[in-house]
């Protein structure tokens, strides 16, 4: 749904986010996670038109960076929070997007805001900071875009207003036309809301797959200390050690095999995330030596 | 070096399956400077507020207003300019008050949104910078001096009937309305509002919202230290002050042809002809600036990124 063959963004010396092919089908949730300063940002803003970027960048067909305008009919971001303008009434928000995007619902919006406890009177700086993205949450949801994009949308909110947040998402908004791309580090609480899963570290994509995939290829072992010869031969792709118990995981090695090697489960997106960084930096040392 | 690719499932670039309302550029350009009205409503509250200080000091005024008129020592020259007079002033006032604003406003108008970051949220929205840019010149070239123009001539016509009122009141029956001339007035106000507000301080307004889209802070210091910088370092180095001089010219006097008469403070002797003003050259110069700036401005708000 949305291509970005050879982006890149610098900034400075850093390239921000070096060559990428990115292609997400509609009807599908992509997390985005990456240690801090791996590129997350950057290539979302350059895919929003936010910023330019080297290379050639399409988005729904469009040039982000010169199309923006078109480009926000069809596409939708929160990349911050809080950034809604503090002095404008709720009122005055619905009345100028009503005004300015051929794709709002207005009635849809206000469906939304009548679940929460924010007034159509209210200005923005005396709601509070759920509250806020709350209602930006509505005003996007009442846009009928083919692709959304948030960044960090609730960072520094309460685990309800979190959780709040994903389930309208996912019950209201989504659907099979539509496409989520979201980039965070809470991923232990999306990840049962993601269909795939994208890497980035140092600007370039280490890993990506789709949570079908994920089940199936990677296992996560908690071996019985005297299977751990056993099961070091098999190749872990990364082992580390937890209450005095190894935990090693797998890359398509087959079941039945763990099985016998101890306590197998499908390891968590963050419990996978912590090993493929651990794999680029001992990559990344074995290249500088 | 870094290429890699990846591709999640297969590709599909379709075109959307509903056609949206199209939404005319008119409209979100009514929308966005409806939007800065909502933002700023100092562009008219400002303007009310010294309108009612206006009336209030004119209602106080007229308490000796028959007991002057009927000084016999008065030629009907100052007679008639001491009638006039406070309507003039009034006028002037408001249109201090709305320039003052203006700037103000302009200073503020890119920088802020980049300040806060709300930013980010316009920029989610289909309007483009270009549309966002003229709805905030908008605000100095045509929202201020209609605004100047509809509070003075309020003010104007309430000052008039108090007056008139007054007049009444103390037995002398001679209608001010009839020595006021308020509609020749008003027209001389409209067109000094256009030809010096609008079209002479265009370069004003300009680069003002220029320095706001591009400094990170201090807008104001931005906007007025370089050009005291510039005016000071030509000094220095060839004694000259062409650059300070053609400021003084362009801001705080009106174009070369005004018959200046030091104390009339009249409309008129604030105001160019229009015959010379539209034949100089400064003109078309000052509006190849403004505009000029106005797309430096728009290039700048796709380019910088919230502070």
């Amino acid at each position: 749904m949305h291509r970005s063959p050879g982006l890149r963004k610098a900034y400075g010396k850093t390239i921000a986010l070096g060559g990428v092919d990115v292609r997400v089908e509609e009807g599908r949730i992509l997390g985005l996670l990456g240690p801090n300063g791996a590129g997350k940002t950057t290539a979302l803003n350059a895919i929003l038109g936010l910023i330019p970027c080297q290379g050639e960048l399409r988005v729904l067909g469009r040039d982000p960076w010169r199309e923006r305008d078109e480009l926000m009919r069809d596409v939708c971001f929160i990349t911050d929070v809080s950034v809604l303008p503090r002095w404008i009434r709720v009122s005055q928000a619905l009345d100028y997007i009503a005004g300015v995007h051929p794709r709002f619902d207005r009635a849809k919006a206000e469906d939304f805001l009548a679940k929460t406890n924010i007034r159509c009177s209210s200005r923005v700086q005396e709601l509070s900071k759920g509250m806020v993205t709350q209602l930006h949450l509505a005003l996007v949801m009442a846009i009928d875009a083919r692709l959304l994009v948030l960044d960090e949308p609730t960072l520094g909110l309460d685990i309800l207003y979190r959780k709040q947040f994903y389930d309208s998402l996912l019950n209201d908004y989504f659907d099979r036309n539509r496409t989520i791309v979201v980039a965070t580090h809470q991923v232990e609480e999306i990840q049962h809301v993601l269909t795939d899963v994208m890497f980035i570290d140092r600007s370039r994509i280490v890993f990506a797959r789709s949570m079908e995939e994920l089940e199936s290829r990677y296992s996560e072992v908690i071996v019985h200390p005297d299977k751990i010869a056993a099961a070091r031969a098999l190749k872990p792709m990364h082992e580390r050690q937890a209450l005095g118990r190894s935990i090693l995981v797998f890359d398509g090695v087959d079941h039945q095999q763990l099985v016998a090697l101890g306590d197998v489960r499908t390891p968590s997106v963050a419990d996978l995330f912590v090993a493929v960084m651990d794999i680029q930096v001992s990559q990344a040392q074995g290249a500088a030596q | 070096m870094n290429t890699q690719s990846k591709a999640i499932s297969g590709s599909s670039i379709k075109p959307h399956a509903l056609s949206p309302a199209a939404i005319s550029a008119t409209r979100r350009m009514y929308w966005s400077v409806r939007r800065e009205l909502w933002e700023n409503r100092s562009l008219y509250l400002a303007p009310l507020a010294v309108a009612a200080l206006i009336l209030m000091a004119s209602l106080i005024g007229m308490i000796h207003l028959p007991a002057k008129l009927s000084d016999p020592s008065l030629n009907p020259m100052q007679r008639q300019q001491l009638i006039e007079q406070p309507f003039t002033f009034a006028a002037l006032l408001l249109m201090f008050t709305t320039f003052i604003v203006g700037v103000f406003y302009c200073v503020d108008a890119l920088h802020g949104e980049r300040r806060d970051r709300s930013i980010l949220f316009w920029k989610s929205l289909p309007v483009s910078d270009l549309t966002t840019v003229l709805s905030k010149a908008i605000i100095p070239f045509v929202v201020l001096p209609v605004v100047t123009f509809v509070v003075t001539v309020i003010t104007q016509g309430m000052m008039l009937l108090l007056g008139s009122a007054r007049l009444v009141g103390s037995g002398q029956f001679a209608s001010l309305g009839t020595r006021v001339p308020l509609f020749q007035m008003s027209g001389m106000l409209l067109y000094h509002l256009v030809a010096v507000h609008s079209l002479w301080w265009a370069p004003l307004w300009g680069w003002l919202l220029v320095v706001s889209a591009w400094a990170r802070r201090a807008t104001f210091l931005w906007a007025t230290l370089p050009l005291l910088a510039i005016g000071y370092l030509e000094k220095i180095t060839f004694n000259t002050s062409h650059f300070s001089s053609l400021l003084m010219h362009r801001f705080l006097g009106s174009p070369k042809d005004v018959a200046s008469n030091g104390s009339d403070m009249s409309m008129a002797s604030i105001t160019p002809s229009p015959g010379h003003f539209l034949n100089g050259s400064d003109l078309w110069i000052g509006l190849a600036f403004a505009g000029t700036c106005l797309a430096l401005a728009v290039w700048l708000r796709r380019n910088r990124e919230p502070i």
